[in-house]
């Protein structure tokens, strides 16, 4: 037993105390592409994993985390109105030099300038460079930022159109990086302005140094990087499409760490000694939206049976394939302002039919469901999960009807409110409760349709809450009014959480230091590779 | 002759024209707005009105059509929705890495079916004529992806002897001259990197060049088969001529013939083939980008893609039809 305790003890020291190495070559495996090395036209997340080693923002989310820390920007003051934000940037942080821009550029206001307004600008010369900006719209931040200024060389002052507390959750996002103006400038004169989504130039931990499209991205170290050099020499992201095929190279050694594997295939990885597993729920949900504007659902009774009818950890357990958590709020525990004192609804078909019974309705009634006909993070097989659902309400008497249809009608239909109940869910963008709670539940969200509030929920004071949170800019304070509104959430039942999609990355047994970011993103600057 | 070759060449703008209208309406029939689909949960009806406008999707269809069919036949084939690149440049970028695929898969189809044909045909109804046509049975009927993933568990997975997937190992870098890394690597003198990319090569190679390969043993099989039957054989035979001369020089030269014509048109087949094939060893050419422009609804790649492709296709068709006439003046006469 002392012999034990002391080999475990001798464990623990080592892997606590184990020094991070410099130097190694790490080599991501990953499923699709970038498309463009320009952040503020990419939309999708491969696009995003390369901007995130050669750029920075003003500020970022925390390592593994949805907190936003300093990063370009030392600190930042808001004034009382919530309407002017002022930044002070980092002094002496430099632009990589590459072989394609030899100048030396230090990271000024300017650069936050040229980054934001060409996205908003419909003058700047860069407004029609690479198409639409499409996350600068999807985020309405044009209905946010009233200008961007600099006010001299190390300090930016941004002013709003309106309060809005989730605004420097935005400037984390991937859209928001910082380019170099300086950069931009050189390929006007010589009007390659188009390069600047090919060739990128960052102040990041990472220094581009070729894309061969479809195959792979090579970086070298920026070893001048503000924030501490990254263990490793260099890092390649080398796309292999299919799943199967990118387990076998981390079998076969050539890849360091992978992404996405398939959920039947992760017992098996996680059986070779030589890989090890790093897991962390998504910033997703998937839920049962009930139609409350629709009877029987908006008697909140009927809602709260249904909770207690569905076995959610069976369908968890079963559709998921080891990948979901049972979910209980509307956002994910990742998410700061989570309130974990609740519990949620047990699974008790006797309770559903007393309250069904008290509610009027003994004898069951008959619906819908809607399943979703796609594969989404947060819902692997609706269909799946509808069948599930429907067998469990059958118990308590309600007969309900599965309906699908293709994607797009599926969204639009839902939309507009067509279901009696519909599977559906969220991907977070900012890590910002506000963008799970007011974009989905919020009474704004179903004002009108189409609505991004499929539930039809439009209750008064969780609104009230959601909104006063999304003009104060004390933390805290937020944190409060978010645990109180997932409270109503609670009572008030509108939709059926069902799970939180939890994301895996195997990875080699001597890859070290590597986090899975809740908001999606993958960084590697912390990451060292064991010799 | 050149009245042949003229006909010939008007008669392929119908069928480039029926391909453009196909492509174009299946695209646009499918089920669901694309830009719906595309934003997904996140659709707002700001955003879906924004993103219906940028695709030009507002548009009446008969006058995206033409739009379509104008710009093109100017030379512009338009920008990627997704990525905003120009599409020519996105697919020259990705072109020589099929080009490479293809051609080495039909040259070790070529060799290796012409062999097995032969030797089949030679020693017909030996063990060897029944293994080689059996394997060339199963060759035909195997799934491409299935055979892909075989052999990578196989070689690289157990074995270990040759890579999973890609086109050259990280650790090589070499300056695109022609876009052929075996003729690049050369170029280079970087010895290494051509080994390095010819292993990366073998597995896809062969994955891809199955189908083809197995066609033409059965092809060779029966034509030498057939010409061993002629009586110029057995005129060869009487005049002593070896069994080695027979084969080579009298019968294999004629029966070379309809070989030839399918090898020029399995150049199609290889890239419908290398769709699959890319996918699977995330070869980085046309094929697999094309998979991914179809899943994220990248119309003008689509568009113009299967578009340049069924050129090249009608192309290839039209060189071989005018050879043939060349060589067999029934056709053009008749």
């Amino acid at each position: 037993m002392k012999k034990l305790l002391l080999a475990a003890l001798l464990l623990i020291s080592s892997v606590a105390f184990a020094a991070p190495q410099y130097g190694g070559v790490l080599v991501f495996g990953r499923s699709g592409d970038s498309t463009t090395m320009d952040p503020s036209h990419a939309t999708d997340g491969e696009s995003f994993y390369a901007a995130s080693a050669v750029y920075d923002n003003l500020v970022q989310f925390k390592y593994g985390t949805t907190e936003i820390e300093p990063a370009l920007a030392e600190s930042w003051t808001v004034s009382e109105d919530g309407l002017e934000y002022i930044f002070k940037l980092r002094k002496g942080v430099k632009f990589a030099k590459t072989k394609y821009f030899k100048k030396d550029s230090e990271f000024t206001s300017k650069d936050v300038v040229f980054s934001f307004k060409r996205q908003f600008d419909e003058n700047h010369p860069y407004n029609k460079v690479g198409g639409a900006f499409k996350y600068w719209s999807a985020m309405s931040m044009s209905d946010i930022v009233e200008d961007v200024i600099a006010v001299d060389k190390y300090t930016v002052k941004i002013t709003l159109k309106k309060p809005e507390a989730p605004f420097i959750a935005n400037l984390a996002m991937e859209f928001a990086m910082i380019l170099s103006a300086d950069y931009a400038d050189e390929l006007a004169k010589k009007g390659d302005q188009e390069e600047i989504g090919r060739k990128p130039v960052g102040t990041g931990p990472f220094v581009f140094q070729k894309w061969t499209k479809d195959d792979k991205i090579t970086f070298e170290a920026n070893k001048e990087h503000w924030n501490g050099r990254p263990y490793v020499d260099k890092l390649i992201f080398k796309v292999i499409t299919n799943n199967s095929v990118r387990a076998a190279e981390l079998k076969a050694g050539s890849i360091h760490i992978m992404d996405f594997p398939n959920p039947a295939e992760v017992a098996d990885l996680e059986s070779d000694p030589k890989i090890k597993l790093v897991k962390q729920e998504g910033l997703n949900v998937g839920w049962l939206a009930f139609n409350n504007e629709k009877k029987p659902f908006d008697n909140v009774l009927v809602r709260r049976a249904i909770r207690h009818a569905i076995n959610t950890e069976g369908i968890v357990n079963s559709v998921y394939e080891g990948l979901g958590k049972v979910a209980v709020n509307p956002i994910p525990p990742t998410m700061w302002s989570y309130n974990s004192d609740l519990k949620g609804y047990e699974y008790n078909p006797e309770k559903a039919k007393e309250l069904l019974k008290e509610a009027g309705f003994e004898n069951g009634f008959e619906t819908n469901i809607w399943a979703m006909p796609v594969a989404r993070p947060y819902n692997p097989n609706g269909r799946k999960v509808a069948e599930a659902i429907q067998a469990d309400l059958a118990k308590v008497g309600i007969r309900a009807n599965i309906v699908s249809y293709d994607w797009g009608t599926y969204l639009k239909r839902s939309s507009m409110g067509e279901h009696d109940m519909v599977l559906i869910g969220w991907t977070g963008d900012n890590g910002d409760p506000d963008n799970f709670l007011n974009v989905l539940l919020s009474a704004h969200a179903a004002a009108e349709k189409p609505a991004q509030n499929r539930a039809f929920w439009k209750n008064a004071e969780f609104t009230k809450l959601i909104d006063e949170a999304k003009v104060t800019t004390v933390v805290e304070k937020r944190t409060q009014l978010y645990k109180e509104a997932q409270l109503i959430f609670e009572q008030e039942a509108p939709v059926h959480p069902i799970a939180h999609s939890i994301v895996v990355a195997p990875m080699l047994e001597k890859v070290q230091g590597f986090k899975l970011d809740p908001v999606g993103k993958r960084r590697f600057k912390d990451v060292w590779i064991e010799k | 002759m050149l009245g042949y070759t003229i006909k010939r060449l008007l008669w392929a703008i119908p069928t480039l024209l029926g391909v453009s209208i196909i492509v174009f309406s299946m695209m646009h029939l499918a089920p669901g707005d694309p830009a719906l689909v595309m934003l997904g949960e996140h659709a707002s009806k700001e955003s879906v009105d924004a993103l219906r406008e940028q695709m030009g999707l507002n548009k009446p269809l008969i006058e995206q059509y033409i739009l379509f069919l104008t710009n093109t036949l100017q030379g512009n084939f338009g920008t990627s929705t997704i990525s905003g690149e120009p599409v020519l440049y996105e697919f020259l970028e990705r072109f020589p890495a099929t080009i490479e695929l293809s051609l080495v898969a039909l040259t070790f189809a070529t060799i290796v079916g012409l062999f097995a044909g032969i030797l089949s045909a030679v020693k017909r109804y030996s063990v060897f004529d029944y293994a080689a046509m059996s394997t060339a049975l199963a060759g035909v009927s195997m799934p491409v992806f299935w055979l892909g993933l075989m052999l990578i568990y196989l070689f690289s997975v157990e074995l270990g002897w040759l890579p999973v997937s890609g086109r050259l190992g990280y650790e090589f870098d070499i300056d695109h001259v022609t876009g052929l890394f075996l003729v690049d690597s050369l170029i280079a003198q970087d010895y290494e990197a051509f080994w390095d990319a010819l292993k990366h090569l073998i597995l896809p190679a062969i994955a891809l060049g199955t189908i083809p390969m197995a066609i033409i043993a059965r092809m060779t099989r029966a034509s030498m088969i057939e010409v061993m039957k002629e009586d110029y054989v057995r005129t060869a035979r009487a005049k002593g001529c070896t069994k080695m001369q027979v084969i080579l020089i009298h019968a294999l030269k004629n029966a070379l013939m309809p070989v030839i014509t399918v090898i020029g048109l399995m150049l199609g087949t290889l890239f419908a083939g290398s769709i699959l094939t890319e996918t699977t060893f995330s070869w980085p050419g046309i094929g697999k980008w094309l998979v991914n422009a179809v899943n994220q609804r990248d119309f003008p790649i689509i568009q113009s893609t299967t578009l340049i492709i069924a050129t090249m296709f009608v192309a290839v068709n039209l060189i071989v039809d005018l050879l043939y006439a060349l060589v067999n003046p029934k056709v053009r006469l008749g």
